[in-house]
C-alpha cells in the first residue's frame, strides 16, 4: 500500500531572504531603505557638525531684523526700514503674480499653438511646428535673457521721449513702451467706483448663472438661448450704466514724462515683461503638446458620429470632443503649470524681484543664513506646488469621466 | 549594535571633516596651489589678461600668499565668485581665502562667521552718471533708476543714503559687474553706483569714458580686505601677515628689484633684516620658513609697486593712492611692526 508522501513541509531558511524569487525583493527593498535613511542621517549630521564647526546655528530670528534694502516691484507697501519676513513676502507675492499671469498667457497661446498644428492649413501647421519645436528644445533662461535682450537694448530710453526726441507714445499718448519698461495708464478710483466694481462682479457672476440656465434648459426643453451674445451684454451694459449714473468715478492717470523718469501711470518692469513673456512662451510649447495629443486621442468616429446626427461643427467641438479631450488634457496640464511656477525662480537672471532674489538671495546675503532661507524657500515651492495641484486635481476631478 | 558602531563612525567622519577644515594652511599645502576666491572680472583689481592669466590689484596679493606659503606665484586658482556667493562659497571651504573688493563690516566678521584679515584698499562708495543727465550731486538724483550689485554694502548704502536724504530712486538689481555696466551702458539706468574704485576701473573699460562722471560725494566707508574662515588663526595670520609684509616692504624702502640684493646678508635696519629673514624667527612663528616674505615681494613687489602697476595714475583706471599711501604720506597705510 502506497503511503501517501507528504510534500515536504516548508521550513524557513535564512538563504532563502538571498536565493528565493519570493523573498528576494522584498530583502533588496529593506536594504535600500536602510541605506537612504543611514545617507540622510549622515547628511543631517555632517550638515549639524560642519555648522557647529563654523560656529553657526539654525535659527530664524533673523526673519524679523531689518531688512535695509530697497524692492522695486511691491505689490504691499515696503520700505528698507521693513523686515526680511516682509521683504520675503513681497517676493512671494511678486512670485505669484509672474506664476499666475504666466499660467494664464501659456494656457491661452498653448491652446492656441496646439489647435493651429493639427490645421488643415499646411503653412499654419508647420510655422506652428517649428514654434513648438523652437521653444521646447532651447533652454528657457536663454529665453528670458532674449526677451530682456530685447525689451532693454531695442527699445528708446525714456529720455527720447521728451520733446525733439525720437521716441513717443503709443494709443493716443497714454501708453510709453521704454528700455525701463512699459508704461500704461492706471486707474484712479474716486468715489463711487466700489458700486461701480460692485456692479461688475456681480454681472461677472451673473454670466456664471445665465450659462447653467441655458444649459438647464436645453436639456429640459432642447430650446438653446444665445448664451455668447447675452453674456456679453451682460458684461458690458451693467458697468457701463452704472459708471454713468455715478457720475464717472473711474478716471484714468497717463503715464508723463517728468524728470528721469516716466512719472504716474503704471510701470511694467521690463524684467517682469521679460519673465513673463519668456515663461509663457517656452510653457505655451509644451501645452500646445499636451492639447494636441488630448484633441488626437479622441477618435475621428466621434466627430463624424456628431456630425451624422446632424450636430453642428462648433457644437460637436464644444459637446463632444472637448469635454472627453479635457480629460486627456489636464493631468499634464497641472504638471506644466507647476513647472513654470518653479521655473519663475530663474527671475533672478534679469533682477526682478521674486521670493528666491529677496528671500532667498539678498537676505541670505545680508544675514548669513543660507541654509535657513533655503529650507523657507523650498518649503514655499512645496506649498505653493501642492495647493496648485489640488486645485487643478478638484478642476479634473469635475471633467474626468463620471461612472455611473 | 551594528547600526550603532556605523552611526559612530560616520559621527567621527563628520568631526573629523569638521577638524580638517579648520587647517587651511595643511589643505592649501597638500594641494599645492591656493584656491583663491575672485571677481568675475573686474579690470584692474581681478581679470584673465590676452593669454588667460590672471592679473590685477587683489590677483596680486593672492599671487603673493602663494609665494610665500607654496613659493610659487603661480600656484594660485582662481574661483570667479558674484557678490552673492561669495561668503558661501569662503564658508563651504570653496576658496581658501576671499580676495574680492570686499568690504569689512561688523556683521560679515561676526555673524556670517568671516575673518577679515585687514585692508588692502581704503574705499568708499561713490555715483557715476552721463554727463549730459545734467546732475551734479548725489542729493540731485531724485527720481532716478539705479544699477546696484546685489548682495553688496552697496544696496545698503544705498537705501540709507536715498531715505535718509528724503529722496526717491527706483533700484535695478544687477548680479555681476558686467550686467551693471551693460544696463547702464543700455541707458537701462541712470545711474550706476558701487565702490568708487570699482567705478572707475569700470569707466576705464567704456569706449567714450570721457562722458560719464563720478559724482563728488563719497556715502560709505568700504574698507575692501581679505577676509579667510573664522575659527583658523592660524591660516588668518598668514594671510594678515603677508598683506602687512608688502606693505611694510613699501613703508622700508624694498622692492621687487632690490629684495634679493637687501635679503642677501643683514642691513642695517633691523626692521628689514626681521621683514626679509635675515634676523630672528619670524617666518617659524607661523610656520612658514624665512624667506616668505622675500618670496612674495619677490614675485608681486611691494604694496606700492602693485598699486602703480594694476591700478596707480599711469594705467587707464588712474587712481590716485589717496587713503591708500602710507601713514608717512598721509594715508592709512600703517603696517605694525614686525618684530
Ligand atoms: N564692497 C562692496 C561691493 C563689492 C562688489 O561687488 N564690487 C563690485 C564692483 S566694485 C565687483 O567687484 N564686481 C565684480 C563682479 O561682479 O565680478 C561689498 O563688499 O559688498
Amino acid at each position: 500500500m502506497a503511503e501517501a508522501t507528504d510534500p515536504p513541509r516548508e521550513t524557513f531558511r535564512l538563504s532563502q531572504l538571498l536565493y528565493d524569487a519570493r523573498y528576494r525583493s522584498m530583502t533588496i527593498q529593506v536594504v535600500a531603505a536602510i541605506l537612504i535613511m543611514l545617507l540622510l542621517v549622515e547628511l543631517v549630521d555632517n550638515t549639524v557638525t560642519n555648522l557647529a564647526a563654523l560656529g553657526k546655528d539654525i535659527r530664524f530670528g533673523f526673519l524679523w531684523s531689518t531688512a535695509g534694502y530697497d524692492i522695486n516691484q511691491q505689490l504691499i507697501p515696503f520700505t528698507s526700514q521693513d523686515t526680511h519676513a516682509r521683504a520675503a513676502l513681497v517676493g512671494i507675492l511678486n512670485t505669484l503674480v509672474v506664476a499666475a499671469l504666466g499660467c494664464i498667457l501659456a494656457t491661452i497661446i498653448g491652446v492656441l499653438a496646439g489647435v493651429l498644428r493639427l490645421s488643415s492649413n499646411w503653412i499654419v501647421a508647420k510655422i506652428m511646428t517649428f514654434y513648438v519645436e523652437a521653444m521646447r528644445n532651447t533652454p528657457l533662461l536663454i529665453w528670458i535673457l532674449i526677451v530682456f535682450a530685447v525689451m532693454t537694448e531695442a527699445t528708446p530710453q525714456p529720455r527720447e521721449f521728451r520733446e525733439g526726441g525720437s521716441a513717443s507714445m503709443i494709443l493716443w499718448d497714454s501708453v510709453a513702451i521704454s528700455n525701463r519698461g512699459v508704461y500704461i495708464p492706471r486707474p484712479i478710483w474716486a468715489e463711487g467706483s466700489g458700486f461701480v466694481v460692485a456692479v461688475f462682479v456681480l454681472s461677472v457672476i451673473g454670466i456664471f448663472v445665465l450659462r447653467h440656465i441655458a444649459r438647464k434648459r436645453q436639456q429640459d426643453t432642447g430650446q438653446i438661448l444665445p448664451v455668447f451674445r447675452l453674456s456679453l451684454a451682460l458684461f458690458f451694459v451693467p458697468t457701463l450704466l452704472a459708471y454713468f449714473l455715478m457720475g464717472r468715478p473711474v478716471t484714468l492717470e497717463t503715464p508723463e514724462l517728468g524728470g528721469f523718469n516716466f512719472a504716474g501711470g503704471l510701470q511694467i518692469r521690463n524684467s517682469f515683461i521679460a519673465l513673463w513673456l519668456a515663461l509663457s512662451l517656452y510653457t505655451s510649447a509644451f501645452i500646445a503638446e499636451i492639447v494636441r495629443s488630448g484633441i488626437l486621442a479622441i477618435s475621428k468616429g466621434q466627430t463624424e458620429a456628431a456630425f451624422a446626427l446632424g450636430i453642428q461643427p462648433n457644437r460637436t467641438m464644444q459637446l463632444i470632443i472637448l469635454p472627453q479631450a479635457l480629460r486627456v488634457i489636464i493631468p499634464p496640464l497641472i504638471s506644466q503649470y507647476l513647472n513654470l511656477t518653479k521655473n519663475s525662480s530663474l527671475a533672478i537672471a534679469v533682477g526682478y524681484m521674486d521670493v528666491r532674489s529677496t528671500l532667498g538671495g539678498i537676505t541670505i546675503n545680508q544675514t548669513g543664513r543660507e541654509l535657513e532661507g533655503m529650507l523657507l524657500l523650498g518649503i514655499f515651492y512645496l506649498i505653493t506646488s501642492l495647493i496648485i495641484s489640488a486645485v487643478m486635481n478638484l478642476y479634473n476631478s469635475s471633467v474626468k469621466l463620471k461612472e455611473r | 549594535m551594528n547600526k550603532k558602531v556605523f552611526l559612530g563612525a560616520l559621527t567621527v567622519a563628520g568631526l573629523a571633516a569638521g577638524a580638517s577644515a579648520a587647517a587651511t594652511i595643511d589643505d592649501v599645502k597638500a594641494r599645492g596651489s591656493l584656491k583663491c576666491g575672485s571677481n568675475e572680472g573686474l579690470a584692474g583689481f581681478a581679470a584673465p589678461d590676452a593669454n588667460g592669466v590672471w592679473q590685477g590689484f587683489d590677483v596680486s596679493l593672492c599671487r603673493a600668499i602663494a609665494a610665500a606659503v607654496l613659493g610659487d606665484a603661480q600656484a594660485v586658482e582662481f574661483v570667479p565668485l558674484t557678490s552673492q556667493t561669495r561668503f558661501t562659497a569662503l564658508a563651504a571651504g570653496e576658496v581658501d581665502v576671499l580676495i574680492r573688493n570686499s568690504t569689512w563690516t561688523f556683521s560679515r566678521d561676526t555673524d556670517l562667521k568671516l575673518d577679515f584679515v585687514g585692508v588692502n584698499y581704503y574705499d568708499g562708495q561713490g555715483f557715476m552718471v552721463r554727463n549730459d543727465i545734467g546732475v551734479s550731486s548725489a542729493k540731485e538724483l531724485d527720481g532716478t533708476t539705479v544699477c546696484i550689485q546685489t548682495g553688496t554694502t552697496t544696496e545698503l548704502n544705498l537705501a540709507d543714503f536715498f531715505r535718509v536724504n528724503n529722496i526717491s530712486y527706483e533700484p535695478v538689481p544687477v548680479a555681476t559687474n558686467a550686467e551693471g555696466q551693460q544696463q547702464y551702458l543700455a541707458g537701462a539706468c541712470d545711474v550706476y553706483t558701487t565702490d568708487i574704485s570699482g567705478l572707475a576701473a569700470t569707466r576705464a573699460t567704456f569706449e567714450n569714458a570721457g562722458e560719464h562722471v563720478i559724482l563728488p560725494e563719497v556715502v560709505s566707508k568700504e574698507p575692501l580686505g581679505p577676509a579667510v574662515r573664522h575659527g583658523d588663526s592660524e591660516w588668518g595670520d598668514i594671510v594678515r601677515w603677508t598683506l602687512n609684509a608688502l606693505i611694510a616692504a613699501e613703508e622700508y624702502g624694498v622692492t621687487s628689484a632690490n629684495v634679493m640684493e637687501l635679503a642677501a646678508g643683514p642691513t642695517t635696519n633691523p626692521e628689514i633684516n626681521r621683514l626679509l629673514g635675515t634676523e630672528g624667527e619670524l617666518g617659524a612663528m607661523i610656520g612658514l620658513d624665512k624667506d616668505w616674505a622675500v618670496r612674495a615681494i619677490a614675485a608681486v613687489g611691494n604694496y606700492g609697486e602693485v598699486f602703480e602697476r594694476n591700478i596707480g595714475e599711469a594705467t587707464p583706471i588712474g587712481l590716485a593712492r589717496g587713503l591708500n599711501a602710507q601713514w608717512t604720506e598721509g594715508g592709512l597705510l600703517y603696517a605694525p611692526p614686525f618684530r
